[in-house]
This record gives structure tokens, C-alpha cells and sequence, in this order.
């Protein structure tokens, strides 16, 4: 129950500068509820000496300013902000992320398809066939983790990181999906690319997806993927459906 | 004409930072800002700007630049040899620099970050509301890279401030570096704990702006070194599976699956950063009240040195 969650949130010592409030351990869809509501009341509304609230998968991190407000006094303004908040699952917007399942960051596919015993289609069909939900953005500017991946599909990561895997990878890696925002190493598992860019600094807003926004991805094809990179490169936003369901 | 610094010779992590990056914590973009807060606010306090004007950080080895117009400059991080136009000068000083001048930074004799600033301080386009570089999403500073041989950066006006000199201590010296247990304390047990508190840590050379590595004692997570991936802290201490600690710093990851054992206090991280390689830290624990008892003072004695500056008159030195 979120009402029990609310109750038995943890509050962890983080130093003279920051408090985290955690709802899980565990990847938690209710858990990251909470956490984005607690941050989005935080956000509106935030205590005199707060800083920054930031929300991931079960925990909202908190950071302040200790000569303004100390550990207690936030998290007494926490306690309270906790009882007044309503959750809900209509969070964000709603996105539609084009995706070429081919191409330069289509590298595990065919082993994908072989390990699960699926034909290439289907498992194509499998992931496009769920709206995911995104959790956190982390470990890079606007890397979206993704919650909502099909079980089937579920990949314990690879023992060791590839290098180099490009921006827009689209990603699966134990039971999370991903969406790369930007080129790196990674040990997750890569079956197609998206020509948008998550993060682009030039853009006046520099991230295409925040926490608690759901998408899902559509099909194209390498002529349309061409198509798209070219525009998104030459600074172009392509339009992708958003919906604010709030 | 617009003021500007010429990079004549750029030293091998030389960075535009400013006060550092708020607000994009929860876009994965951590802070930046400067590795030594304490030596950034006395370089700018020096030459009359505001704590978080834009200047340049560099690690090690400073460089060789050269100044268009009349300014106001500082060099602050540790004790390193400055020359201007070819005439030693102190660091931890501001020194009037005619037009045309040229200021040779060298290799620092104790300390790891330096600071150079100049009054006006490096202006350069905010980028998400700070002109701090952040190297992983190539941001802030000069288009988000380390500064290379050539580069030229603008300027702000001249502040018009006296030359002044730093004539109290700025934090305390020596004794071990304070860290609060947690977020993830519940991850160890207590002779994790007693490793942590009771033995020598040294400071790796693999060091960045992103993090800081120790050598020494392996730490054991009883409860595991994988946790579902929250925030994350400059100072957070991530024990990774090898068992060897990891200093989370400014421009780190904003999320990590590793348990954080504890987090430095703040009144000690431009201490710890400032530990050159190969050199010993010992740790003690603290409480949240007594880290948040010491940043006061901290600060408290940080301010009072910063608003004590002396005059640094260039003839009696």
C-alpha cells in the first residue's frame, strides 16, 4: 500500500548537506510514485535552505544548504510534506521515441534472438509492445532508465562493458530498458537506435525526457532513421507526440 | 575592445569553473564547481569578485598565460611557484598586472587543485546557468572541454580592487578527514566500519574531477556491494565489489549501484581533495550534527580570513 509506504519511509544519513528518503530497496513502480510526487511537492513548494531534490527509482536525495537549515529541520518539513501528498501514476507526458532496429547500435539483436528462442519479429513485436515508464534519468546527461519491459526480454547484463556504444542506443539490461542519451561504455544489451537526441545542450530545453514520463517506441526503417538523424543534427526538433495527461 | 586571457600554454587539466551547476541533479548533470571551494572563494575574494565568479581550475601543473589588458590576478590551491612577466610573485596574493603581461604558473609544491582568477573573472556563455565545465556532458567552460594551448577566453571589467594578501589561515590544518556513516551504513558491518575509522588509507593517482580512488584495506558490504541506484553526493563513498573506496567528487555520475558507507563532512572535502597521491588519510566518524557544527565553523573562519585580507603592498611584499 502507498499509505504504508508513505509511513515507513526511511530517512539515511547523507553527510551536512543532503538527506535521502528511501520508500524501497527494490525496484518499485509505487516506490518511484512516491519518490517523483515527494520531489515534484519538494520542487513547488521547497523549504527555505533546500537546494535540489533529486528523485530516482525508490529514493528522493535531497540536498540543502547546511548553514540555512540543518538534517533535522528537513527532515521534520519532509515528514509533513510526506502526508500531504497525493501520488499518482498520471505523472508526465506522454512520447513516442522512433526507433531503427538496425543499424550501428543494433549489436546484440541476433544474439538476443537466439538466446530467447524468438524469432527476429517477434521479439521486435515483444518490445515495441508495451508502454514503458521512466523511472530515473542517471549515470549520464538525460539516460533514461526505464521500467515496463516485458519479462520475457529480461537480460542479466554482460560480464564485461563494451566500450564505445553510440547516443540514442536503445538498451536492455537485466530487467530495465534504456534509452542512451549519450556515447559510451555499457555492459547492457543493444537492439536498435533512436535519432532523437535525449540531450542536446543547444536546445532550450536540453532534455527530451524527464522521471515519471511514460513513451513507447515506434518503428521506422533506415531510410526514415536517415531522415531524422539528418534533421535532429542540423538542430531540427522532430515532432514526437506529447501528450500531458496532468 | 573585450578583455580577454590567451592560454600561451595550457597545463594537462586546466578547466573554466564558476561557482558551480544547480538544479540538474535529476537530469543526471551533477555540479561541478570547484574541487577546493575554500581556495576558489579566496582567489576571487582576492581580486574583488564575487565567491562564484568563473576562473580556472587546473590539477598539478599550472601554465602559461597572457593578459590583454590592465588586471587584477590570484593564484590560490597550494604552494606554487608564479611568475609575472618573469618576476616571482606569492601565490595566495593579488598582483596588478599591466596590460601585455604574462603569468607562468608551475608545478604545485604541495596541494593537487590550483585556482587562477582575475578580477571580472573568465566570462564565457552560462550554459544551464553556470559557466562550470562538465567534462562527461561536454558543458559550461569552453565548449565543455579542458582548455588547450591557443585558447582565448573573455573577461570581465576590471574590478578595480587593491592588490591584497591572504594573512589568516583560510581552514583548519592537519588531523584526520571527518565522514558521517551512510546512507548505506546498514550495508556493512562493524569491522568494515573499524577498517574504515581505524587504519591508513593512501590516495590513488587515479583521480579525476569525477572521483578519487584509495588504496589500502579491502572493505567488505556484509549486506552486498549492489544496490538499486540512488544519488549521489560529492564526498559519497561508493565500496565497490574490489573492496576499494571510491570518492565520489564533482563532476561523478549523479546515481550509482554501489552502497555509499559514509559521506565526507564538507568541512573536510577541500582537505581530502587537496591530499596528493601516494599520501596517507585516516578517517574519523561523525555525526550529522557535529558535520553540520563543523561546516558552520568552517565557514565562519573561512569568511573571517577572506574579509581580514591585507594589503599587499608590491614593495614591502
Amino acid at each position: 500500500m502507498i499509505s504504508d509506504m508513505l509511513r515507513d519511509a526511511r530517512f539515511l544519513n547523507c553527510g551536512d548537506s543532503a538527506i535521502c528518503v528511501e520508500f524501497s530497496r527494490d525496484v518499485d513502480e509505487r516506490a518511484n510514485t512516491v519518490a517523483l510526487a515527494l520531489a515534484s511537492a519538494l520542487d513547488a513548494e521547497p523549504p527555505e535552505g533546500m537546494q535540489e531534490a533529486l528523485p530516482t527509482y525508490r529514493s528522493v536525495l535531497v540536498a540543502y544548504d547546511p548553514l540555512v537549515t540543518s538534517a533535522r529541520e528537513m527532515t521534520a518539513h519532509i515528514r509533513t510534506c510526506l502526508t500531504r501528498i497525493r501520488p499518482s501514476d498520471q505523472l508526465g507526458r506522454r512520447i513516442e521515441i522512433p526507433v531503427y532496429y538496425g543499424g550501428d547500435a543494433c549489436l546484440d539483436l541476433d544474439d538476443l534472438v537466439k538466446t530467447k528462442g524468438m524469432d527476429r519479429e517477434e521479439l521486435i513485436a515483444l518490445h515495441m509492445s508495451v508502454e514503458y515508464r521512466v523511472y530515473m534519468i542517471g549515470f549520464a546527461p538525460g539516460f533514461a532508465y526505464l521500467g515496463g519491459l516485458p519479462q520475457q526480454l529480461a537480460m542479466p547484463r554482460k560480464p564485461v562493458p563494451r566500450q564505445l556504444v553510440p547516443a540514442g542506443a536503445i538498451g536492455i539490461g537485466g530487467e530495465q530498458a534504456s534509452v542512451n542519451s549519450v556515447a559510451g561504455p555499457s555492459a547492457w544489451h543493444f537492439i536498435g537506435q533512436t535519432p532523437l537526441r535525449l540531450f542536446d545542450p543547444r536546445r532550450s530545453d536540453p532534455f527530451l525526457l524527464d522521471a515519471g514520463d511514460s513513451l513507447w517506441f515506434r518503428r521506422i526503417d533506415e531510410v526514415e532513421f536517415e531522415d531524422l538523424s539528418a534533421r535532429v543534427s542540423r538542430g531540427e526538433s522532430p515532432d514526437v507526440i506529447r501528450e500531458t495527461t496532468v | 575592445m573585450s578583455r580577454t586571457m590567451r592560454i600561451l600554454n595550457a597545463g594537462p587539466m586546466m578547466t573554466v569553473q564558476d561557482g558551480g551547476r544547480r538544479g540538474f541533479l535529476r537530469f543526471g548533470v551533477s555540479g561541478s564547481g570547484p574541487m577546493d571551494r575554500d581556495a576558489f572563494e579566496a582567489a576571487n575574494a582576492l581580486v574583488g569578485n564575487v565567491p562564484d565568479a568563473a576562473g580556472v581550475e587546473f590539477a598539478l601543473i599550472g601554465g602559461r598565460l597572457s593578459l590583454a589588458d590592465e588586471c587584477l590576478i590570484a593564484v590560490t590551491g597550494g604552494d606554487v611557484p608564479v611568475a609575472l612577466n618573469g618576476k616571482p610573485i606569492s601565490p595566495w596574493s593579488s598582483w596588478r598586472a599591466p596590460a601585455g603581461s604574462e603569468l607562468e604558473i608551475g608545478a604545485m609544491r604541495s596541494g593537487v587543485w590550483g585556482y587562477i582568477a582575475i578580477g571580472g573573472g573568465v566570462t564565457c556563455p552560462p550554459v544551464m546557468g553556470s559557466r562550470s565545465t562538465h567534462l562527461r556532458s561536454g558543458v559550461g567552460g569552453l565548449e565543455g572541454r579542458v582548455l588547450r594551448t591557443g585558447d582565448v577566453l573573455p573577461l570581465g571589467s576590471d574590478t578595480g580592487a587593491e592588490p591584497k594578501k591572504l594573512i589568516k589561515p583560510i581552514r583548519l590544518r592537519g588531523g584526520p578527514i571527518s565522514l558521517v556513516p551512510g546512507p548505506q551504513d546498514d550495508h556493512f558491518d562493524e569491522d568494515a566500519f573499524s577498517c574504515l575509522f581505524g587504519r591508513e588509507f593512501q590516495v590513488s593517482q587515479q583521480r579525476d574531477r569525477m572521483a578519487m580512488m584509495l588504496d589500502g584495506p579491502e572493505i567488505h558490504a556484509a549486506g552486498g556491494h549492489d544496490i538499486v541506484s540512488d544519488g549521489t553526493l560529492m564526498g559519497s563513498i561508493q565500496v565497490p565489489p574490489s573492496g576499494r573506496l571510491i570518492v565520489l567528487m564533482a563532476d561523478r555520475q549523479t546515481t550509482g549501484g554501489f552502497p555509499k558507507i559514509a559521506t565526507v563532512a564538507s568541512a573536510d572535502l577541500g582537505r581530502l581533495v587537496q591530499t596528493p597521491s601516494g599520501k596517507a588519510v585516516r578517517f574519523r566518524a561523525a555525526t550529522v550534527e557535529q558535520a553540520e557544527e563543523m561546516v558552520r565553523e568552517a565557514t565562519e573562519m573561512r569568511r573571517s580570513a577572506l574579509e581580514n585580507l591585507a594589503p599587499n603592498d608590491p614593495l614591502t611584499g
